[in-house]
């Protein structure tokens, strides 16, 4: 009930309108990583089953292209629910182990308060063991390859004003919260 | 012409340095001026709306508080995600006085307040329909004859609809098309020009970003394309620079392209490669290059 409560606060219509019709599972480019399919964890959501919900990887493995939403004939926002469920989940700390999708999230809204600017390499350590030895050694070649044709920064770039922006942050929600 | 609060957003400084001299030197060329926003900061993009809404917010309400004060209503945005972060904020703090006042009362902060006085573009947008494909067809000097361009919308230059949008702006859109076409090139259709390509999930949840750029990429492939074009550097990063990761784990031999739209714009508006960006790929576009009028004449005679 807690998580449908949240869903309410939301964009477009409450989850409870679904009528299963499967349009935003089929519609999905991810769907096949997905533990639950999009229309699957709305029906948990609806049961009420928080706990697996919580559990799923569906809303890590949402990229957030809105095709879903978009195509719903019932007006679920249903890419804003996936938002949601990020955000839930993080605040209450509750994921499954072994995902990439929080960490990454985390280090990159810290980067940025600390520069006003985002800096791919700093997100780096959240992925870089995703695809193992090879994986690694790959991806330095790649960034190798990057940085001799001038696309990679080696030092982040930082806005002028970072102290007031950090105050304009503050004001938002404590700075110590999200540390 | 039009002078417009410009928003480059952090890829153009780095990995999509390419977009960004490409975007300013077509966007002369056209008569349009390009001023960059003062010390503006991230959008925020999507990893942002995974930790907090009203922070997301903030973050775009800034930047366009910095474009009004600098009294420039049109801003126009080259990435699509920062596009869709500055519109839609722009859009809630319009319908919503509250957050507006939550906004204003963050801003104060840093000495800046917003009244909602600004619209906000994609640059596709500011060339297709505020300077017009007419004007780009006058403006064609080596027209990307025979090229066969596989348009890519990506997500967010189209979704979420706008207020006012209906299906087919969302389903259906053409303006890529035609725009590929005005430059001389041929517009090839491909079904999933308009499918996600994984975007951070290449970080995140890499084989599902893996498996999405190759059903992509076969896409264009299999309609002939000769090169994808793209409007979003997340895009661009993902379906050229892992293009050599997804041949490597998925046993594809993908050699395809793929460049910003507005280094097609400027080849056939006859700016020289090398003041688009050109030269700084992974994946060889010597193919789209031979492609100009003026390099056949060149051979032929």
């Amino acid at each position: 009930m807690e998580v449908m409560n949240l869903l309410y606060a939301g964009d477009g219509k409450p989850p409870n309108l679904c009528v299963h019709c499967s349009v935003c599972s089929a519609t999905c480019p991810a769907v096949e990583f997905m533990d639950h399919s999009p229309r699957m964890l709305l029906a948990m959501i609806n049961a009420g089953m928080k706990d697996e919900v919580l559990a799923s990887n569906t809303f890590w493995t949402c990229a957030s292209c809105f095709a879903c939403s978009e195509r719903c004939p019932q007006g679920i926002h249903v890419a804003q629910i996936m938002y949601a469920l990020k955000r839930y989940s993080l605040w209450h700390n509750r994921y499954p182990e072994g995902l990439v999708g929080p960490d990454f999230s985390r280090r990159f809204v810290k980067t940025i308060l600390a520069n006003g600017k985002s800096y791919e390499p700093g997100y780096a350590p959240a992925f870089i063991w995703e695809g193992g030895l090879p994986g690694l050694l790959y991806e330095m070649l790649g960034a190798v390859k990057l940085l001799r044709r001038g696309r990679l920064q080696l030092i982040p770039k930082k806005i002028k004003r970072v102290d007031n922006f950090r105050q304009m942050i503050g004001r938002i929600i404590p700075l110590e919260g999200i540390s | 012409m039009k002078t417009y609060a410009y928003y480059p957003g952090c890829s153009l400084e780095s990995m999509a340095v390419s977009y960004h001299v490409s975007a300013v030197e077509v966007a002369h060329l056209l008569g349009v001026t390009l001023v960059e926003i003062e010390d503006w900061n991230c959008c925020g993009a999507t990893a942002y709306s995974h930790v907090d809404e009203l922070l997301a917010q903030v973050l775009s309400a800034r930047n366009l508080a910095l474009a009004e004060k600098e009294q420039r209503p049109d801003l126009v945005a080259p990435c699509s995600g920062c596009f869709k972060n500055l519109y839609f904020a722009n859009e809630h703090m319009l319908e919503d006085a509250d957050l507006m006042d939550h906004m204003n009362f963050a801003l104060e902060a840093d000495d800046l307040s917003y009244s909602g006085g600004v619209t906000v573009h994609h640059l596709m947008d500011l060339f297709v329909r505020e300077v017009g494909l007419d004007a780009i067809r006058e403006k064609v000097e080596d027209p990307l004859e025979g090229l066969r361009v596989a348009p890519y919308y990506g997500c967010q230059m189209t979704r979420p609809r706008k207020p006012g949008e209906g299906l087919e702006d969302v389903e259906g859109p053409r303006f890529f098309e035609e725009l590929v076409g005005a430059l001389g090139a041929i517009p090839v259709d491909y079904p999933y020009r308009m499918r996600c390509c994984g975007a951070s999930l290449i970080a995140t949840s890499r084989q599902a970003a893996l498996s999405m750029l190759r059903d992509l990429l076969q896409s264009a492939m299999d309609a002939g394309a000769d090169v994808i074009a793209t409007s979003c550097p997340l895009c661009q990063i993902n379906l050229e620079v892992y293009q050599s990761e997804v041949n490597r784990e998925l046993g594809t031999e993908f050699s395809m392209p793929i460049m910003y739209f507005t280094q097609l714009m400027g080849l056939a508006l006859g700016i020289k490669p090398k003041q688009l960006g050109i030269g700084s790929e992974v994946v060889p576009v010597a193919p789209v290059l031979a492609c100009r009028q003026s390099q056949r004449t060149a051979v032929a005679g």
